[in-house]
């Protein structure tokens, strides 16, 4: 019987490093490349015009590499669900393959095919190769939950066998004597669509600063190496104003699409390092955008709710304002800041900005200046932004807001003062901001405070040619950096006086054998973690302030569990007045 | 119930007591009905002081569940021991992502329990109509007798945006009502000093907190009146132009307790902003009389404004700088701040602070907490920091960025150093890049 297949694009828009691509050939009779047209994009109807325009660009670019080998992409309008039982009898397929996909909403429509598949007698194989591991091992290695600091999951990371390596591109060799059946009218059909067909109005639409596919893909990364190479300096590049334009060798859209493969462009990585730096071993710090990304796919795969505050356990509850108004003024970049407004709007024309002036826009819409939620910015950003996915769009936004993962909350980005520091002459503004042009960089970051012979001869009257600054910055950065203290201070049950809030510490206990003890000095409450431990009993004990030898209370640890692994979480004494730093000791009984 | 059914099988087996004699003669299915029927009848006869002891424990919707299984709860539930702390929660859904208190919950505490309140805040949100609830409220509690009060907006200070004569009028109802406020925190609010003349003259032997930073109407003389009157004043917060040379001197007067913390908010309403001076002799007099008081400063300066401070010593223990501060004005923190317990650095440029960092590690021997956010330092600097505070930082919060590689260390191997001399294991803190 002739084995038919189908392989399943979602991400993982590549040929390259394909492993489901790849099982779905193997042995096959024909196979046939299939994308479906979901206008609900990861749950979400949410998605702007740069957006649409890079992934047919990258659906494109799949379909002339695959004409290449003969074959052809399909694009198919309409729901996975709806469509597949007709294309499984249709097709007479017998196995169908797609990469794994993480997210929460992902495993559910994937649950969802893999069941209709197995009615319909057809074999379901899926590869992990969106993520350099798997994620679901990382959980597994801290206790069950993910990991929820980004130095905890270094630390785990560096406990794992290394990423697989990426496998071959797709081949004629490979491809063998797999074919793709091909009719004359594909192109109307399954042809990919153009922005008209999908409803955009192109007219005036600037070209793409960030051409998708895979392609494109592949030759950025070996100019991003090219110029790490040059540079011989691994170390992360020093802010100026150029580094807020968009660059050539920027990676981050092409690998939230999957054009480039995360796992080449690891290895591509490492080998890059040994070359220059002779052999030696690659700091974690080498892969920071990638290992980034992976920490919140990490956080959010068991999560469905990881993009919500509420009804989300890793979420802080913030009392955020509802001001439609104000939001809509900072989507659309009349906030009166330059700075800000110079971001989204190279936000909403290009589709990227450099992260710390996502930081600066994140931190002015919730925590620093409109107190708004961070939900409402996220929205903003899954619409404009080229590489904001579910996971990690949340999961940043969560951060940047002070809503999860212990961040502390003190520091707050300027939106004159942080903007000032970066791009001192203010080329960045006059570039998106031309109505501002003819102010000198003296007031650039504040216009509304240039004298009124300055705004005419720069032919731009604040609050007439561009608007007035929407908040006053010390006066709302003072009342929100006192909501947040109020908010932590309640979590944490502390009454202090400064802005800082105890955190839970991740810790991570060794093996303890027979004789070691192992003192360990944090605040609050402490989170601990043993691997491959004999211990039958676990004891806390608790040192007092004075620093004596003797415990002075301890707390039995949940048992169960203890013979491999142990998770314990030990609460303070709710004492009547606790104080920070007690010493906590771990010991066998 | 297991207990009473153990009980009495012991009983059973062969116990001396009276009851058991009865139970005895029964048959055993008897019996064990009349277990049941004892097991609920207990339930029923549970002394009110056990069951208030266990609804303290529990939070109110579980307790208003509780109060409706028979009229003995019932009765419970409404003593007065259960009703002396309450939180209103006041949020329109226009306005807000949370839910407000019940408006029957409202109704009822009003017309049962308003005599019985002693410690109430009210948390609103940025919409008017909450401030003007929240003040509907205060407005009917002629019987309480409040101990705290709290005023708190949790988003826009909505209380600013209602007519200023409604405030007050409810505020003033409290202030004559109470008679023994205790702890007072009405921020961001439309007092004014007539408002605080009823205060004190209602409250001066027992007010002990009053947080009362950025109400606009207050004039020093206001705040003075307080100070001179209430001489039980532990807590204060206030801005900086309430503050007085004259007001310090009061606080510091024999009459007066020891002051615990003070906190000022120093805010810039306009670019190039002038601030007065407060005398060196009148920071002594509050460090002779009080001398173990905090005093906690946030500034929210443009750079320039910084002319009058830190120019003589001063006894701040809590500095929180929220706009960029000059490598000039850290200096002169690191000479004139003996008593340095928290420093965080909002922002400051790209000069590197290693001389500002290390005089401060020398000259502030209290300080255990750092924050460094858009700063500079080079590592070998920092390290050095680090080494002459040891292990007497608890917090040290430092964005990555902060640390400028230098000969010496890399930023992968800088936080094996700290570590080292902390005593524990230390990072700096990180922002996602992807």
């Amino acid at each position: 019987m002739a084995l038919n297949s189908i392989h399943w694009f979602r991400k993982g828009l590549r040929l390259h490093d394909n492993p489901a691509l790849r099982e779905a050939v193997q042995g096959a009779a024909t196979v046939r490349c299939v994308y479906f047209l979901d206008p609900w994009f990861a749950g979400s109807s949410n998605v702007g015009v740069n957006r649409w325009r890079f992934l047919l660009q990258c659906l494109e670019d799949l379909d002339a590499s695959l004409r290449k080998l003969n074959s052809r992409l399909f694009v198919i309008r309409g729901q996975p669900a709806n469509v597949f039982p007709r294309l499984f009898k249709e097709w007479k397929i017998s196995r169908l393959t797609f990469e794994y996909d993480s997210e929460p909403f992902g495993k559910e429509r994937d649950a969802a095919i893999k069941k209709l598949a197995m009615e319909a007698g057809v074999e379901v194989i899926v590869k992990i190769s969106h993520t350099l591991y798997d994620l679901d091992k990382i959980i597994e290695l801290n206790g069950g939950q993910p990991p929820l600091t980004y130095k905890r999951f270094q630390t785990l990371i560096s406990r794992l066998d290394p990423p697989e390596m990426p496998v071959e591109m797709l081949t004629d060799t490979l491809m063998g004597r797999c074919v793709t059946p091909v009719s004359e009218d594909h192109g109307d059909k399954y042809g990919v669509p153009s922005l008209e067909e999908l409803g955009f109005d192109t007219e005036g639409l600037p070209s793409a600063v960030w051409p998708g596919g895979e392609t494109e893909a592949l030759t950025r990364i070996e100019r991003h190496l090219e110029r790490k190479a040059w540079v011989a300096n691994f170390e992360r590049p020093r802010m100026n104003a150029n580094s807020l334009l968009a660059s050539p060798t920027g990676l981050s859209p092409y690998l939230r699409f999957g054009c480039l493969s995360c796992r080449l462009f690891y290895f591509k990585l490492t080998d890059l390092y040994r070359k220059v730096k002779k052999n030696s071993s690659p700091p974690l710090s080498l892969y920071g955008q990638l290992l980034w990304r992976e920490f919140f796919y990490t956080a959010a795969t068991n999560n469905p709710r990881f993009d919500k505050m509420e009804g989300n356990p890793i979420c802080v509850r913030i009392p955020w304002d509802k001001n439609p108004e104000a939001l809509a003024k900072w989507a659309e970049a009349k906030t009166g800041f330059p700075w800000i407004d110079a971001i989204m709007t190279q936000l909403r024309q290009e589709g990227w900005i450099h992260h710390l002036a996502r930081h600066a826009v994140a931190c002015f819409l919730t925590r620093g200046d409109l107190w708004i939620s961070w939900e409402e910015g996220m929205k903003v950003f899954e619409e404009l932004l080229l590489d904001a996915d579910w996971s990690v769009n949340a999961g940043s936004w969560m951060w940047l807001s002070c809503s999860s993962f212990f961040q502390q909350f003190f520091h707050c980005y300027c939106p004159v003062g942080f903007g000032r520091r970066t791009d001192p002459n203010g080329d960045f503004i006059r570039r998106y901001l031309p109505v501002l042009r003819g102010f000198p960089a003296k007031f650039i970051y504040d216009p509304w405070n240039a004298p009124e012979s300055v705004q005419a001869a720069a032919k731009c009257i604040i609050g007439v040619h561009y608007p007035k600054p929407m908040v006053h910055h010390a006066e709302a950065s003072r009342l929100n950096i006192e909501r947040m203290k109020q908010i932590y201070q309640q979590l944490s049950r502390y009454r202090g006086l400064g802005v800082f809030f105890s955190s839970k510490q991740e810790v991570l206990c060794d093996g303890i054998t027979c004789s070691s003890l192992m003192s360990v000095t944090c605040s609050s409450s402490v989170q601990f973690y043993l691997y491959n431990s004999p211990l039958k009993l676990l004891y806390i004990q608790r040192f007092g302030d004075s620093g004596e030898e003797k415990p002075q209370s301890g707390k039995r640890v949940r048992e169960g569990r203890l013979s491999e692994r142990a998770v314990g979480l030990v609460e303070e004494d709710k004492g009547p007045r606790h104080e920070h730093n007690q010493r906590w000791c771990l010991s066998r009984v | 119930m297991k207990r009473g059914l153990q009980g009495n099988e012991q009983e059973d087996g062969g116990g001396t007591s009276g009851g058991c004699q009865k139970t005895l003669k029964r048959s055993r299915k008897q019996r064990r009905e009349k277990d049941l029927e004892d097991e609920e009848s207990r339930w029923e006869c549970l002394p009110q002081e056990i069951l208030l002891h266990i609804f303290q424990y529990l939070p109110l919707l579980d307790r208003a569940f509780a109060s409706q299984v028979c009229r003995g709860w019932n009765e419970t539930f409404h003593m007065p021991e259960l009703w002396r702390c309450f939180e209103f929660e006041l949020n329109q859904p226009a306005s807000s992502y949370l839910k407000a208190t019940h408006p029957d919950l409202i109704k009822q505490i009003i017309k049962r329990h308003s005599d019985h309140l002693q410690y109430v805040s009210f948390k609103v949100d940025s919409s008017r109509e909450s401030a003007e609830a929240a003040c509907d409220i205060l407005s009917q509690l002629v019987n309480c007798s409040l101990k705290t009060l709290g005023l708190i907006s949790t988003a826009r200070p909505s209380f600013m945006e209602m007519p200023k004569s409604h405030f007050i009028s409810a505020l003033t109802v409290v202030f004559v009502n109470s008679k023994s406020l205790s702890s007072l925190k009405i921020d961001d609010t439309p007092v004014d000093d007539p408002s605080l003349k009823v205060l004190v003259a209602n409250n001066s032997d027992t007010l002990k907190l009053l947080k009362m930073s950025s109400c606009p109407h207050v004039s020093p003389a206001g705040i003075l009146c307080v100070a001179d009157q209430c001489h039980g004043l532990r807590e204060l917060a206030l801005n900086y132009h309430l503050l007085s040379d004259e007001l310090l001197i009061a606080l510091s007067s024999e009459k007066h307790v020891h002051l615990e913390h003070l906190r000022i908010d120093v805010v810039s309403e306009n670019p190039g902003q002038q601030f007065h001076t407060i005398k060196k002799s009148s920071w002594d007099a509050m460090m002779r009389h009080s001398p173990k008081f905090n005093l906690v400063m946030y500034f929210f300066l443009y750079e320039d404004e910084f002319g009058p401070f830190f120019r003589d010593e001063i006894p701040v223990t809590h500095l929180y700088f929220g706009r960029s501060v000059s490598k000039d004005v850290l200096g002169r923190v690191g000479l004139n701040c003996p008593r340095l317990v928290e420093l965080v650095v909002c922002a400051n440029g790209l000069r590197p602070l290693d001389e500002e960092l290390i005089r401060i590690a020398q000259r502030c021997t209290q300080l255990s907490a750092i924050g460094l956010g858009e700063c500079e330092v080079s590592c070998s600097a920092f390290v050095e920091f680090v080494k002459m505070c040891g292990d007497r930082l608890t917090q040290l919060s430092i964005m990555e960025e902060v640390l400028v590689p230098d000969h010496r260390y890399g930023l992968d191997d800088i936080h094996w150093e700290v570590s080292k001399h902390l005593g524990r294991v230390w990072f700096p803190d990180m922002m996602p890049t992807w």
